[in-house]
């Protein structure tokens, strides 16, 4: 490797740490130090990637305040630097950092209300696949004793984030459908994300529907993800979870190659 | 493009129902290509509506040809899957690097001018253009420090580069003003050493004001603000020596309402306008 190597290794360590010292070999025209001017590339850095994680947590942002969100982003950005150029995705891990800090410790359902943003952000850019027609889907689900072993393929977009927290609630309120200090955040709650044209859709949905769907998206078959959802809600009622999916387009028609990167 | 006076700007999200809605007086759109590195949905969606009314330029933020490590393989194969989706009339990237191989700065870091940082740059080059089977543009930094390893001037580089790979130029005024006011050089050196020939598109932006440790001007390349006056100064003087190119009006930060940036492009298309036919008449 050659010394320009050396050197931009010394520049990218000094980035994300501000008591690193300045790579050797950078010189300025009027002979100044040129901490000042590296402080533009620390600056950049960080800034712009709490820009994008405040694109991606807008309602966390809101919830502990503008101050303490950045103050957070800075220190999950030192402690996980993006390791892709595609910052859509830097988000991903962002929920089990804010649920290890410490200083928001208080807030204990933060760390769900972040999922839940993750969520939404993965739903927006989820590939499209095609709708199972009803035709198609009444045959598939006619012969009952078959049932149990039938795959159904979510569309891409369709996740659930189970939470012993209210973020269903707390999301509305967020939207001005009540008021968030109306909200009993112990509450727990499940929400159904899903996009719906241009938007993207926070259903609130029991904890059975919740596990139901959890369990189609993660590729049980029927009679499986049934069960699951009846150990976690006795009452859980197959025919309504169904209608909810097939009401928002949810069942898809086949695999696409495309979900696997999704 | 058919019109020499071709100019576009950067699509927001903000004004795609807009432009979708009744349109705009532009000949192109520009997108960084990694915000649209997505398996599918609205953004995807918009701007396959967006490219059946308008010329698209793809602009890449994330190969960090200037960097040190390797080219990032599945970045390239993205790339050439989003390029093949849209078929851009241009695709360009920076002269800078933005990651080390394992980690992703997202900013555009500067580039020691010497041989060895020439031949990576090169290597880099001839394998992006070999991978996504076209021509990229390459273009000039806005740079806040120098390295006492540069043997080469901006200039000097980019030709070579030019010359060892055969890609294009994008060549950013706001970027080469702002680097000259940096470092105490004319930002007219850097035009008059680039191949006219090689230049594809034109940035334009406006910079913030800093200072540096020593109390004298230091610009920022925000793309916050308009166009600075000395930046379309420089603007008209390059068009006079190159003729006509694309050009693009840059806003990432403070958007302005989409009448905003179009009037600014237009001030772009009459000096455009003017270029041309200076050409004819010089021809």
């Amino acid at each position: 490797m050659s010394g320009g190597a050396a050197v931009l290794g010394e520049f990218a360590a000094a980035l994300l740490d501000p008591e690193h010292p300045l790579p050797a070999g950078l010189v300025t025209r009027n002979g100044t130090d040129p901490a000042t001017r590296f402080a533009v590339y620390r600056n950049n850095v960080v800034v712009s990637l709490v820009a994008a994680l405040a694109d991606t947590f807008p309602f966390t942002r809101e919830l502990v305040g503008r101050q303490f969100f950045d103050a957070m982003a800075r220190c999950f950005i030192v402690a996980q630097p993006p390791r892709s150029p595609v910052l859509t995705e830097y988000g991903d891990d962002f929920p089990d950092f804010v649920a290890l800090f410490g200083p928001a410790r208080a807030l204990a359902y933060l760390p769900d209300v972040a999922r839940l943003e993750v969520a939404r952000v993965r739903a927006y850019h989820a590939a499209e696949a095609e709708v199972l027609g009803t035709a198609a889907l009444a045959a598939l689900l006619a012969d009952q004793d078959r049932l149990p072993g039938v795959w159904l393929t979510l569309q891409p977009s369709f996740a659930v984030v189970a939470s012993d927290h209210a973020i269903v609630s707390l999301w509305a309120a967020h939207h001005g459908e009540g008021r968030l200090d109306g909200v009993d955040p112990a509450r727990p709650e499940s929400a159904l994300v899903l996009r719906d044209g241009d938007d993207v859709l926070v259903l609130p949905v029991s904890v059975g529907t919740g596990a139901f769907v959890a369990k189609l998206k993660a590729g049980s078959p029927l009679g499986e993800a049934t069960s699951a959802a009846a150990a976690r809600e006795p009452e859980f009622d197959l025919t309504h979870a169904l209608a909810l999916l097939i009401r928002h387009g949810g069942i898809a028609a086949c695999p696409l190659p495309g979900d696997l990167d999704s | 493009m058919t019109s020499p006076a071709t100019v576009g700007i950067g699509l927001k999200s903000a004004h795609v129902r807009q432009i979708l809605g009744s349109g705009a007086a532009l000949d192109f759109f520009e997108v960084h290509a990694e915000n649209y590195l997505v398996a599918g949905g609205p953004y995807l969606r918009h701007l396959e509506q967006i490219r059946e009314r308008f010329a698209l330029s793809i602009h890449g933020v994330g190969l960090s040809i200037g960097g040190t490590a390797p080219l990032d393989v599945r970045h390239l194969d993205r790339l050439k899957a989003l390029l093949h989706r849209f078929e851009p009339a241009w695709f360009s990237e920076h002269l800078a690097w933005c990651g080390d191989g394992a980690l992703f700065y997202n900013d555009l870091l500067p580039v020691p001018y010497d041989a060895a940082g020439l031949s990576r740059v090169c290597d880099h080059v001839d394998q992006a253009q070999e991978h996504l089977g076209r021509r990229l543009l390459v273009e000039n930094p806005s740079t806040y420090v120098e390295f006492a390893d540069s043997t080469l001037t901006e200039g000097e580089f980019l030709a070579e580069v030019v010359r060892r790979t055969g890609c294009g130029l994008l060549l950013d005024v706001n970027n080469a003003y702002v680097s000259a006011v940096n470092h105490g050089r004319d930002a007219w050196d850097l035009v008059a050493a680039l191949p006219a020939a090689a230049v594809g598109e034109i940035h334009l932006a406006g910079f913030a004001e800093d200072r540096d440790g020593a109390g004298e001007r230091l610009l920022i390349d925000t793309h916050g603000l308009p166009v600075a006056d000395a930046v379309w100064a420089l603007y008209r003087r390059t068009l006079a020596h190159l003729g006509p190119r694309p050009t693009l009006i840059e806003r990432d930060q403070a958007i302005p309402p989409l009448d905003v940036l179009v009037d600014e492009a237009s001030r772009a298309r009459s000096v455009l306008t003017d270029a041309s036919l200076w050409s004819e008449v010089a021809a």
